[in-house]
């Protein structure tokens, strides 16, 4: 048969070349597999890259008193006590030591006095906790992983994506891709997967996620039957640029407010002594994020809809060595220089806390062979993740993903790929190109931007909700009939139009999860149903496909054992 | 509203042309964004490269008014508002399409560096001092832009003997990390041909990450060659002790 694809064969094939994906893949070649990363950008420029703020590890070289148990604390209270306990567990033991490993393959932290990796304090940390690099974490971390893998020996497929996941009896058998530079189909097969593609940010209009964070290693993996879980917890970070409109939601880190950056309202008042006096700043991320949004609407905004973020009160030196890239930033896109004044800062679709669901030591989804880490894996961060808490999740489970593939791939036997499911994975892919009708995919992405940006954002109603789910349906419709023009060389319109399917599935699993959650938690805030309630405290939301569409159930939550309930009853 | 209008490449690698498009202005708006209206309105199969647009991942590289820029950092209103802004692919590398370029060739020129390997039995302890100095480094976002620009690249296509900037402050930064217990001079002088760059700072010029790639990397490099081997006390002490080399 002369295929309209190459075919390639590895190991363990991972999809992702972010932080868990290159963790992965080097834990997984040093168990002796072969490895292949495909990924949709360039190496190197996966969104690790804008992590600024710092990478969680109780390592106490500045506060003494810290260690695993309270980092743990911290992670569960963030969490509203939703989390894995056994991955906040295994997250807390083991970032210290993956954070010293990075040091060891040649990442430089900034420094204590002693010459120590040096820690700062964030949102929810009772203790100083967060290595980092100036603002610039995860440039430092993706560098480094990215020169260690490729000199280990990883075959890297950059400007790539993954359309499909093929399956062979229920296990995972391989993948069917496109390259993005010439339109051509590739195949691979590979005894075990690892997704490790990161959030879904892209399907609101306010974000802080670059283009590629579409969604798809979910709903990869839901079209490959696996469960997804906690899909109605998305983050919304408190401080994203408000103005100019190009640049609404770009990340301001959250390392501003841990130098000591203040938020005030138009009136000139700390509005956080209103809604969290204790933590003040400092607060977990829900919390403050609804309080700047709740200052806008009840008309205490700045003159762009945002609050006041400022570091100004601190040396101008300092400003510019802790926070160099915010000093840029602003002063490049906003004519705002941050030494001398207040920034304008507003929430913006930041992270995603639901996911793939897996299994806290393997990293498995529940499809055998099928495992993921990071972002587009659930269960560590719960309804509300801390800052600094993404980065070491990366690492300590992109580790264990690696680990746990490269095993499953020495046991398994190889597994045919089948050509009726690689024919229907290529037929899919070119039908824009003969769609008839001037539907855009670029409409449909602003219109699905717009609905998640208005019906599910960070307050949520039942009416809202369901009027989403209606228009979820309206542009599914939609986007089955977008049709794109020019070649399948480097064409973005077509490739946004296979990444709108992810959008959409994710989108609808986010909407179902937020109707059904009757109760206000972590980043999902109900206006209908305010507090918290002890029966949802118990309860995940469990999405997954059947035959006639998406199912939503849900799955009790694990009971802790006992020296770990110890732990959080203690102050 | 105020319109702009944009002259980009379009075309492929067997050739092309640039094509206006006529786009309206917002405030504080760059060049990416206008690019983005045209994709999205004008011509979906518009090819451009970009991620974070927010100057972190050095994906979004072009020529605009004849200049190496990120597209995402340059603002629409910094630019003559009276004539047509121009936006080309960067020149050094092959054209795949519009402004999208082939840049591989920089990912098999870093193959060639090893990486990172400490001194035996050193201790973790470093100066915030040591690391200042090599974060400059360690900043750079691989946006190409200094291997655009620079000439012995550009002019004279001179790839296969020569790594460029990037790849000079990438080893300036392991070599100056300072813990690192490798020496690269024999690697610079033979294979990444560090000598023929003649420091005329146009790629210091470009960069994005405002990297002081000659004054602090490249020359410091080539002083390091020299000491290596060109010096003749040097050279006498390794005779006589010897030294590891990693080429």
């Amino acid at each position: 048969m002369t295929a309209n694809y190459e075919t390639r064969e590895h190991d363990v094939l991972i999809i992702g070349a972010g932080g868990a994906g290159l963790r992965a893949a080097i834990e997984a070649l040093a168990q002796g597999a072969s490895v292949g990363v495909v990924c949709k950008s360039l190496l190197g420029k996966a969104h690790t890259v804008m992590a600024e703020g710092g990478i969680a590890a109780a390592m106490a070289n500045v506060d003494a008193a810290d260690n695993w148990k309270t980092h743990f604390r911290d992670t569960m209270r963030g969490g509203k006590f939703l989390n894995d306990w056994r991955m906040a567990q295994l997250h807390a033991q083991e970032s210290p030591d993956r954070v010293h490993e990075l040091e060891q393959w040649g990442a430089l932290f900034d420094r204590t006095e002693n010459g120590d990796i040096l820690q700062r304090a964030f949102g929810g940390h009772t203790f100083k906790r967060l290595c980092h690099v100036g603002d610039r974490t995860g440039l430092e971390m993706i560098r480094t992983l990215q020169d260690r893998g490729v000199q280990q020996g990883i075959d890297v497929y950059m400007e790539c994506t993954v359309t499909r996941l093929l399956t062979d009896d229920g296990r995972v058998a391989g993948a069917f891709a496109y390259w993005r530079e010439t339109g051509r189909f590739i195949v691979f097969k590979a005894k075990s997967i690892v997704i490790a593609t990161g959030g879904i940010g892209k399907a609101w209009r306010v974000t802080s996620n670059s283009w590629e964070y579409t969604g798809d290693g979910m709903a990869l993996a839901y079209e490959a039957g696996a469960e997804l879980i906690d899909m109605e917890f998305v983050q919304f970070h408190p401080t994203g640029m408000v103005w100019p409109p190009g640049v609404q939601g770009i990340l301001v880190t959250e390392a501003v407010r841990g130098e000591g950056g203040m938020l005030r309202n138009r009136a000139g008042e700390r509005f956080m002594e209103k809604y969290d006096p204790k933590r003040m700043e400092l607060s977990t991320r829900d919390v403050v994020a609804r309080s700047i949004y709740t200052e806008v609407k009840e008309g205490r905004g700045t003159e762009h809809g945002g609050a006041y973020l400022d570091i100004s009160h601190k040396p101008a030196e300092y400003v510019k060595r802790k926070l160099p890239s915010m000093y840029h930033q602003f002063k490049e896109l906003a004519d705002v220089d941050i030494t001398k004044g207040p920034m304008e800062v507003g929430p913006t679709c930041h992270y995603m806390m639901g996911g793939i669901r897996v299994d806290a030591e393997t990293a498995q989804s529940t499809v055998p062979g099928l495992f993921a880490a990071g972002e587009a894996a659930a269960g560590l961060h719960g309804a509300n993740r801390l800052g600094g808490n993404s980065l070491s999740d990366l690492l300590v489970f992109g580790r264990r993903a690696g680990l746990a593939a490269a095993e499953y791939a020495r046991r398994a036997s190889p597994a045919p790929n089948d050509s009726a499911q690689i024919a229907e994975a290529e037929k899919e892919l070119v039908a824009p190109f003969s769609n008839a009708g001037t539907e855009s995919p670029y409409a449909v992405h602003r219109d699905l931007q717009e609905v998640m940006q208005n019906l599910v954002g960070i307050y949520r109603t039942k009416d809202d909700l369901e009027r989403a789910l209606v228009e979820l349906e309206k542009l599914n419709a939609r986007a089955a009939k977008a049709s794109v023009e020019g070649s399948r060389l480097f064409n973005p319109g077509w490739h946004l139009s296979n990444d709108l399917k992810a959008m959409l599935i994710v989108s609808e699993a986010v909407t179902r999860s937020a109707l059904a959650r009757t109760e206000s938690r972590g980043a999902h805030s109900r206006i209908d149903y305010p507090n918290v309630d002890a029966i949802w405290e118990k309860k995940h939301n469990i999405i997954v496909r059947q035959a006639g569409g998406m199912n939503r159930s849900e799955s009790r939550v694990q009971e802790m054992p006992e020296e770990l309930k110890q732990i959080l009853a203690a102050d | 509203m105020a319109e702009a209008t944009l002259r980009v490449f379009r075309g492929d690698s067997n050739g092309g042309q640039t094509v206006d498009y006529r786009v309206p202005v917002a405030p504080g708006m760059v060049v990416l964004d206008a690019l983005h209206y045209i994709q999205g309105h004008l011509a979906p199969d518009l090819a451009v490269r970009w991620n974070c647009k927010a100057g972190k991942c050095g994906s979004c590289s072009a020529e605009v008014n004849g200049r190496p820029r990120l597209t995402c950092k340059t603002r629409v209103d910094d630019l003559p508002q009276d004539q047509p802004i121009t936006v080309l692919p960067m020149r050094s590398f092959p054209r795949i399409k519009d402004l999208v370029t082939d840049v591989s060739w920089n990912y098999r020129v870093n193959r060639k560096i090893p990486p990172f390997e400490p001194r035996k039995g050193v201790e973790w302890k470093i100066s915030q001092l040591d690391v200042d100095r090599v974060q400059e480094f360690r900043k750079c976002i691989e946006c190409f832009l200094c291997q655009d620009v620079c000439h012995v690249l550009r002019e004279h296509d001179k790839k296969e003997q020569f790594a460029g900037p990037r790849f000079f402050v990438r080893i300036a930064g392991l070599e100056m990390h300072p813990l690192d217990g490798l020496n690269r001079a024999g690697l610079l002088k033979d294979q990444l041909g560090l000598g023929y760059c003649n420091i005329t700072k146009c790629c210091t010029e470009v960069c994005p990450e405002e990297i002081r790639i000659t004054d602090n990397a490249i020359i410091p490099l080539k002083e390091r060659v020299i000491d290596e081997f060109y010096d003749p006390l040097t050279m006498l002490f390794r005779k006589l002790h010897g030294q590891q080399r990693s080429h």
